[in-house]
């Protein structure tokens, strides 16, 4: 007999073959007639300039990320907003909790300078043995 | 190669029946590509917003030309347009079609003797299948031009040799 996950398994055969028997019968259909300028990429009918796999600067990736984990944020707090009156004081002081933490890591962005588009030189520590000339030449007689 | 496209010599009741199915899907869903050059491209706006809606035909515009069916060349090409033009011809996928739309496109319109910078017609460049007269043509005739083309189409058999 079937379980009920037997049944999302047989939906998932389905779904490959529907997908797999379209792919089939374009392939079967369609024309194949290619050449190089078929093929190159659309620019608005510009010639492509250089490659799409470029590199993009790492402070977009950290905004992106902080926005992410305040938009996420917002998310749980509307739902909670909504219930709140029948919540109580627990899941109000839960709520802080969690905004707590995520105020840290706020503050921690902000005094790291990750905010700021120009970032601050960080202070490398670097180490230079103070060897000097003449302790080298007592080594080597 | 493909399996159908342009492999049997004789048509029989099987590839008729095909050639009919593909006709009929192609020509009721001719996708243009939505790009505009000139005046005419005011009425291709025209002729594709609610008053005489394109939409009725199966017709929208796509903004790529790899999703896009027909190329509605509606306006003045000048050369420096000539080669972009050359080049999304390209880049269509196959079958493609190309309308001419009005004077400049058909021929070089006004720009005929002295426009330095006009290709006089756009199929020195790539091949057109149905032009449209007028400077610029109402939206009736850009109608009648693509209804036009889906008789050429309902004519065509994909999958018998060309001669």
């Amino acid at each position: 007999m079937l379980t009920e996950f037997g049944r999302v398994f047989i939906f998932f055969i389905v779904a490959a073959i529907f997908v797999a028997a379209g792919l089939v019968f374009a392939w079967l259909l369609r024309p194949h007639r290619w050449y190089p300028n078929k093929l190159t990429t659309y620019e608005c009918g510009e010639e492509p300039v250089g490659n799409a796999l470029v590199r993009f600067n790492i402070r977009f990736y950290i905004v992106a990320l902080i926005f992410l984990i305040f938009d996420v944020e917002v998310v749980f707090l509307f739902p909670w907003a909504v219930v709140f009156q029948r919540l109580g004081m627990f899941a109000f002081v839960e709520m802080l909790v969690f905004l707590a933490i995520l105020f840290v890591g706020y503050a921690y962005v902000w005094v790291k300078g990750d905010l700021d588009w120009d970032r601050p030189v960080p202070f490398i520590p670097s180490t230079k043995p103070e060897v000097t000339h003449q302790l080298h030449q007592e080594a080597t007689i | 190669m493909g399996l159908l496209d342009k492999q049997f010599n004789n048509s029989n009741i099987i590839i008729t029946s095909v050639d009919n199915l593909l006709n009929w899907a192609r020509l009721s869903s001719m996708w243009g590509m939505q790009f505009g050059l000139a005046c005419c491209a005011i009425e291709m706006m025209a002729t594709g917003a609610s008053h005489y809606d394109l939409d009725r035909f199966g017709i929208f515009f796509r903004a790529t030309p790899r999703q896009s069916d027909v190329m509605i060349v509606a306006g003045t090409v000048t050369l420096k347009m000539a080669s972009r033009i050359k080049r999304l011809y390209d880049q269509m996928s196959e079958p493609r079609y190309v309308i001419s739309m009005g004077s400049c496109s058909n021929c070089g319109g006004p720009y005929w003797e002295h426009g330095y910078h006009v290709l006089k017609g756009v199929d020195r460049v790539i091949p057109v299948d149905v032009y449209v007269p007028g400077c610029p043509p109402r939206p009736e005739a850009l109608m009648e031009g693509l209804m036009k083309l889906q008789e050429k189409i309902r004519n065509y058999s994909s999958v018998k040799k060309t001669a």
